[in-house]
């Protein structure tokens, strides 16, 4: 017998997911919501995941699938820090540990404060490396909109450092 | 490229695999074990063990349970707790005779029948594919049972390798013959070796 991998369409197991993906899902919510938050934010993204697995139709970008879970999440996240500001200056948190924003702290809580979209897609630009059309159709928008939506908040963020 | 701190993922993801097993979002749960016969993986469901894969067999089982089961399969040591001690003292010649719950569902209505009937030739002693089948009530289909036999997704825990040819060849495992022949050895169906036969 063969070592069998998965054929494109089937659902791995779950535990692939994790292995190859928990890092780069904890990376972006990192970036999106801060080291405090991001611990949470992984365990509702994940357990959202393995909820829905099942009924997901093919394997295919997995990766996509969870950081647009994740992405949910994060929003999820500031709307309830929203509602009680005071813990909103908890929540940014040492994001250095985000790569590659290491030494860059300053510059990734400017990114925290963006509109949420921008802040989204910034993320998944810098902080994931991820292209256009995947940041398209992670945030559902066309992509165009994603390319705006980068050139819009690196914009705002030069004026801010400046 | 660095990694955010591996030690992070792995807290974080730790955490995942407490929480869906304790929100009952674990379908499968499973790990691996060394013995005496390599790397074995045990996976089990809520019900009960469902799978015992050996070594060679890589990730194929976890692969077949995933789309024959549910996708819903994690890592969790936790699951497969008694499935594991059982087989530890099992191969240090501590436990004649599993006690876990199975879960039948990758065996088909007649490979069942076959395997529960395997399940009861005790320890140490080995059946013919012809015996089985006549117990089964299809005394000509030893060969039919020979497949049931070397389907048995339970290698070990149901012990198909007490089921030989009946002219006393071991005839076939799933898991190789060495284990096959390894496995009666330790449970004393075969001398282990000349000079054990000569002493004993």
């Amino acid at each position: 017998m063969h070592a069998t991998r998965v054929t494109a369409g089937a659902l791995p197991p779950f535990q692939w997911l994790l292995d190859e993906h928990a890092g780069a899902v904890l990376r972006f919510l990192v970036s999106q919501v801060g080291t405090a938050e991001a611990d949470d934010c992984f365990q509702e993204t994940m357990l959202a995941a393995l909820r829905a697995y099942p009924r997901l139709e093919h394997g295919a970008n997995l990766r996509g699938w969870l950081l647009t879970i994740a992405r949910r999440k994060a929003v999820d996240s500031f709307r309830t820090a929203a509602r009680r500001p005071a813990s909103l200056d908890g929540a940014t948190g040492d994001i250095a540990a985000a790569e590659p924003a290491a030494p860059d702290t300053e510059l990734w809580e400017s990114v925290e404060r963006l509109p949420a979209k921008q802040r989204l897609s910034v993320g998944l630009r810098f902080a994931e490396d991820r292209p256009y059309d995947e940041i398209a159709r992670t945030l559902s928008i066309s992509q165009d909109a994603a390319r705006r939506n980068v050139h819009e908040g690196i914009k705002k963020l030069r004026r801010q450092m400046r | 490229m660095t990694t955010i701190d591996a030690a992070a993922v792995r807290r974080v993801t730790e955490r995942v695999r407490e929480r869906a097993l304790a929100e009952g979002l674990l379908d499968i749960g499973y790990a691996t074990m060394d013995t005496p016969i390599g790397r074995l993986l045990v996976a089990s469901t809520r019900l009960g063990l469902v799978r015992i894969g050996f070594e060679d067999e890589g990730e194929e089982p976890l692969v077949e349970l995933s789309a024959r089961v549910s996708p819903r399969i994690l890592e969790s040591p936790a699951r497969v707790d008694e499935a594991r001690r059982q087989l530890e003292r099992y191969f240090s010649r501590g436990l004649r005779r599993f006690d876990l719950p199975l879960d039948w569902r990758l065996v088909g209505a007649f490979g069942r029948r076959v395997l529960r009937r395997v399940a009861r030739v005790p320890y140490g002693n080995v059946e013919s594919y012809g015996d089985v089948a006549v117990d089964v009530g299809h005394p000509r289909a030893a060969r039919a049972v020979g497949n049931a036999v070397g389907a048995n997704p339970m290698p070990i825990v149901v012990p198909c390798h007490r089921v030989v040819r009946a002219g006393g060849a071991l005839g076939g495992y799933g898991g190789g013959l060495p284990r096959k022949r390894f496995l009666l050895e330790l449970e004393g169906a075969l001398p282990t070796n000349p000079e054990a036969a000569r002493s004993g």
